[in-house]
């Protein structure tokens, strides 16, 4: 476990930005709730009418007037995007930072193998997801007691989960590539984590483009079908999981056999 | 046995060659030299040996072992020095130092000190903060710390200033004499000739020799050099006993290679004033490898 105490202590800082910066936007975004709560029927409406780009954005299932609502949309998108980014830049650097750093030189020679190196980086990046999210969760808690509000804690619960996998699944997927290059890599993660959002977008608009909810994690965190359904979407989910647990695989299998240079 | 087996070892990059047919051994308890100028193809050998390169072809064994196998075993019993140590920038030496030892599941706080206050090394700097040389004090204090069987050290002195690399040569010559293996490559001559006992010269990715110090110095030729007052003959130059030539005032170099007496009826003429007769050194051998293809090296 020396190398995931490693990388979670290498990652703390950035960590505590993300956490701290989620957590802020989400905190501001209840906070206004109250006195937006009674524009909100004005507002459903014209986001009701606004056609194509409500339903992008999954406004068109979804009642702005309530709190689950209102907190799907608006703390959705900034723990989608932030996480999404951070899940990014976390995966597409895990491997890569080694080479451009030319610290693979000190620690591949040591006696561990690169499956260990490997797994013990992807352990890390997932406890550091379960952190800023069991962190924003509390955020999110403490404001809304603060605001009076009673979430529904079970939808609360599964919106949250899907977050997490998501941030996963972006996770595992960058992690993936992160195997085959060297460096320049963050310019490579954040254009995965926007295609993967704007996908999610395109997938929303029309049905000829469903397809796309079977590319993008983005797919699982369908607030409007968490709340109608109470449940994740299982296809989009499980389809999701076994693409960024293959292209993970891909790239240690890679990374196994690949010339440090 | 040996410590580090290789045998038609090569590398290719792309089409490109990066070794080809390397093969030689270090004995355990040896001191060895791998000599060879920038490019030659030395780090890529010793890169394939720590596993950090995949072979295009050929055997690469530690202690009997294949390096592609086993590796976590493996590599617990020995100490490396890349040739440009870089570690994490943000990370104080204690700390590096520590996380090195703890990935060897080993407890070398002991050593570690030790090894700190002989190299004068300050443990409470950031890695970011250090030039190369202190890079390469927590490089040499990484690999030494676990008190390793075998050292495998790629150019380890380069950066270290002289006192420092007179320190580094002490640590590894009680670590020799205590049983340990050392490979160290370089291409600083006068290191190798002083502290190794075997050494292999490598050349475009190929070996040209690999045997030991004493025999890779020893020709049958030998060093002249001689002071003398009188005004050199003519003949002297024409000798075809006489190789590389030098002159300088009223100093006089050369290579001889033919009869002792010969060489004493030559100086007899000359009025000299100082001589001596040595074997070349091996900055003399390496140039000859250098200069030629290497197949010349009996006419030396």
């Amino acid at each position: 476990m020396t190398l995931f105490k490693h990388e979670l202590k290498a990652g703390c800082v950035s960590l505590i930005a993300w956490t701290a910066s989620i957590s802020a936007l989400i905190s501001v975004c209840i906070f206004i709730y109250p006195q937006m709560k009674n524009q909100m029927v004005d507002i459903s409406k014209a986001f009701s009418d606004m056609g194509s780009f409500s339903s992008a954005f999954g406004m068109d299932k979804i009642n702005f007037g309530d709190f689950m609502g209102y907190f799907s949309i608006e703390c959705g998108n900034v723990l989608g995007l932030g996480g999404a980014f951070f899940a990014a830049l976390l995966g597409i650097t895990a491997l890569s930072k080694e080479e451009s750093g030319h610290t693979a030189d000190f620690l591949l020679t040591h006696p561990i193998s690169r499956l260990t190196v490997l797994l013990q980086k992807l352990t890390a990046g997932i406890c550091q997801f379960v952190l800023l999210d069991a962190v924003v969760l509390s955020a999110i808690i403490i404001c809304c007691a603060a605001v009076g509000e009673k979430p529904d804690m079970g939808l609360f619960m599964l919106i949250m989960m899907s977050y997490l996998i998501m941030q996963i699944d972006i996770f595992c997927i960058c992690f993936g590539i992160s195997a085959f290059i060297g460096n320049k890599s963050i310019g490579i993660g954040l254009g995965v984590a926007v295609s993967l959002y704007f996908l999610n977008l395109i997938s929303n608009l029309t049905d000829k483009a469903e397809f796309l909810k079977f590319i993008t994690p983005f797919s699982c965190t369908d607030c409007g079908y968490i709340l109608e359904n109470r449940c994740v979407n299982m296809k989009y989910l499980i389809v999701g999981i076994a693409v960024s647990v293959m292209l993970a695989s891909v790239g240690a299998l890679w990374y196994n056999n690949k010339d440090i240079s | 046995m040996n410590a580090v087996t290789v045998r038609n070892l090569s590398k290719y990059y792309g089409k490109s060659l990066g070794i080809k047919s390397v093969s030689f051994d270090v004995k355990e308890g040896d001191f060895f030299g791998f000599i060879g100028p920038n490019g030659a193809g030395k780090s890529t050998t010793i890169r394939i040996l720590m596993g950090l390169i995949s072979r295009s072809g050929g055997e690469a064994m530690l202690f009997g072992n294949d390096v592609s196998k086993n590796k976590s075993r493996l590599y617990s019993d020995i100490g490396y020095m890349p040739s440009e140590p870089l570690f994490y920038g943000n990370m104080r030496v204690g700390e590096l130092l520590k996380l090195s030892a703890r990935l060897r599941k080993a407890d070398c706080d002991k050593e570690a000190k030790l090894l700190c206050e002989r190299l004068k090394l300050d443990t409470s700097k950031r890695i970011s903060q250090l030039s190369l040389g202190n890079r390469k004090k927590v490089s040499i204090v990484c690999a030494m710390q676990h008190n390793p069987k075998l050292y495998i050290l790629d150019e380890p002195t380069s950066g270290l200033d002289p006192l420092m690399q007179h320190e580094f040569y002490s640590l590894l010559e009680e670590k020799n004499k205590v049983g340990a293996t050392i490979l160290l490559s370089s291409h600083v001559l006068i290191e190798v000739q002083k502290y190794c006992k075997n050494a292999a010269i490598i050349r475009n990715g190929s070996i040209l020799v690999s045997d030991s110090i004493e025999n890779l110095g020893h020709t049958e030729a030998k060093r002249v050099s001689l002071k003398c007052n009188s005004v050199f003959d003519e003949s002297l130059y024409k000798c075809r006993s006489i190789k590389d030539f030098s002159k300088s005032g009223d100093c006089l170099s050369f290579l001889y290679k033919g009869s002792p007496n010969e060489l004493i009826s030559v100086l007899s003429a000359l009025d000299v004033e100082d001589l001596s007769i040595t074997e070349p050194d091996l900055d003399e051998v390496f140039m000859h490898y250098y200069s030629s293809d290497g197949s010349e090296r009996k006419s030396l």
